[in-house]
């Protein structure tokens, strides 16, 4: 059975969920070999042998580290040349997407992004679904070139379990002059909020222009359900909330099993990013605004009033 | 500094978006299009850096002859010249085949010490254009920039992830792709408009940047969409009015969902 290489997500060897997903992707065409770069491979090696990864491709050089996308580009298309695999699937992350293209271009194969689905294809390759135009239509798709080369959104897949044998192979790359050409020289860490990652999240509370730039009863609220909070461009553009909290077009896309929209009205560029949520609930004191029209159910009323006593009830509820 | 600012006409995100049935390839004639909101960040930075020193600011765009709208914005909003790639072969191409058709004409421009993008086209968002360019025209590349300064022979940017905020320096001549947190993009003034009009634009076909037509569209793109469906839109639920019990009536839903 081919390999099927999936690059790991993982802050020094904490292993990311989408990385469980991908590799439970990966079992239905062929045989997942993780590629993990960076440090910190044995706390990972765990999480990856139980989400079914048989083999460990490791690239610890510095060069690879510091360096932003375009040494993991030269790595990833030595591994696809020497292992010849079914495909190459890469989270859909922005990082991971420029590695995705720039391997594209250098393996010359076809690239499909963001997809929500991954299947294998009747007479070999693979089936992509996406979700395109705001979430308006799905797009089936197949790769006509080179490997299949997939970058694949969080909550794509329930991660299943499969034990697996995660040997590990160091991989020795010779990383190009040209691809160290763009250096990180600071990262500021930012400061964690405890609460999960915005993409990646089950449940999603989100604050707009509604809040007046109070967002205490929005986090009160995300908080009672072990939620991740995010903001519309309305409230991010008024400096109320950080920008990589933004959902939306030009932000992050998610698609939580429950998102919930405070005081938001609906625009075109926030549909794009939540429209494909499983279940959608609003409150907003305008009983016109467009978000009521996606909604499972909908309060009209004052977000202030309303979800103090919905976290109430909720933290009632689960003593 | 010679900047090129490379900039996409998309079908308008507020009009109704859909396929042809034909070829399944986007529909960019049948809906109303205008410059990608994305780019206009693009070219407002670009101005900014010619006008605290000194160059000039080409646009370049690849696409049918209704993209050279997207031209003529930003050349209202002040940029200098302008360069369409416009050729039928073209049509149905993927991000690849544009990525290469980009990247021939950013050589045949010439002299470029900045090549900056936005950071995502509104319609196929998928922020990989920037990567390709960078990788085709041997470039360091610089995404998604939410603070620009070029200083001599470097550019220094910011970039706000999620987990940290990086300062990342690249060497000239560089690709930087920038955010809508960059800038607050001018509108045309009345005498932008005027001058636009006077402006030369330069149209191109792909036998002027040496581009077989065998390397690009439809037939040549990597990757097929097979079919594609419209989402039925979503069924509107339960609305209630707040009248002193709406956030219990919301916690009522979600403990009927599983939720809570």
């Amino acid at each position: 059975m081919a390999e099927v290489l999936v690059l790991v997500d993982h802050a020094n060897g904490t292993v990311r969920k989408t990385t469980a997903e991908l590799l439970t992707i990966a079992r239905r065409l062929g045989e997942p070999s993780a590629v993990f770069v960076g440090d910190g491979f044995d706390a990972a090696k765990e999480t990856l042998a139980k989400y079914g990864a048989e083999k460990v491709y490791r690239v610890e050089s510095a060069d690879v580290t510091d360096y932003l996308v375009a040494p993991q580009a030269e790595v990833l298309a030595q591994l696809v040349e020497k292992t010849s695999p079914a495909a190459v699937l890469i989270p859909s992350n922005s990082a991971g997407k420029e590695v995705a293209a720039r391997l594209a271009i250098k393996t010359e194969s076809g690239l499909v992004t963001d997809a929500v689905d991954v299947q294998p294809k009747d007479g070999g390759g693979v089936l992509t679904t996406q979700s395109v135009f705001a979430g308006s239509y799905s797009v089936s798709a197949t790769v006509t070139k080179g490997t299949p080369i997939v970058t694949v959104k969080p909550n794509s897949a329930a991660p299943e379990e499969a034990a697996g044998a995660a040997a590990d192979e160091v991989v020795e790359v010779a990383v190009s002059d040209a691809a160290k050409t763009a250096r990180i020289t600071e990262s500021k860490p930012k400061e964690a909020t405890g609460r999960p990652e915005l993409t990646e999240a089950a449940i999603v509370v989100s604050g707009g222009r509604g809040t007046g730039g109070d967002f205490s009863k929005v986090e009160d609220f995300a908080d009672s359900l072990g939620a991740a909070v995010g903001a519309s461009r309305a409230a991010v553009d008024a400096g109320w909330y950080p920008h990589t909290s933004q959902v939306g077009q030009t932000g992050k896309q998610v698609s939580p099993q429950l998102y919930v929209a405070c005081g938001i009205s609906g625009a075109i560029q926030h549909r794009a990013g939540m429209q494909t949520s499983k279940t959608i609930v609003a409150i907003n004191k305008d009983e016109e605004a467009p978000i009521f029209e996606l909604v499972d159910f909908g309060v009209v009323g004052d977000l202030f009033s309303v979800l103090p006593q919905a976290t109430d009830a909720v933290k009632a509820a689960r003593g | 500094m010679n900047i090129v600012v490379c900039v996409k006409y998309v079908p308008d995100a507020q009009s109704e978006r859909t396929f042809n049935e034909s070829d399944n390839t986007t529909d960019r004639v049948g809906v109303d299009g205008l410059l990608s909101e994305l780019d206009e960040y693009a070219v407002e930075e670009a101005l900014k850096i010619v006008e605290a020193g000194e160059g000039e600011v080409t646009v370049l765009t690849v696409g049918p002859d209704q993209a050279a709208d997207a031209v003529k914005k930003a050349l209202q909003m002040g940029a200098d010249k302008g360069v369409h790639v416009n050729d039928e072969a073209i049509h149905g191409s993927d991000s690849v085949a544009t990525s290469l058709v980009l990247a021939e004409a950013i050589k045949k421009i010439g002299d470029a010490d900045l090549v900056l993008t936005g950071m995502a086209s509104t319609d196929g968002t998928m922020s990989v254009v920037p990567a390709m360019l960078a990788e085709r025209l041997g470039l360091p590349q610089v995404t998604f920039a939410s603070e620009l300064t070029v200083d001599g022979q470097q550019v220094t940017i910011r970039r706000d992830g999620d987990a940290a905020s990086e300062t990342i320096v690249a060497s000239l001549p560089a690709l930087v792709s920038v955010t809508d947190q960059i800038n607050e993009p001018r509108y045309p003034s009345f005498k932008g408009i005027m001058a636009a009009k006077k402006k030369p634009v330069e149209t191109w076909g792909l036998a002027d940047l040496g581009v077989d037509a065998s390397q690009v569209g439809l037939d040549a793109a990597w990757t097929k969409v097979e079919s594609f469906t419209k989402r039925p839109p979503r069924q509107q639920g339960q609305i209630v009015t707040d009248e002193g019990d709406g956030g219990t009536k919301l916690a009522e839903f979600l403990s009927a969902q599983k939720f809570i």
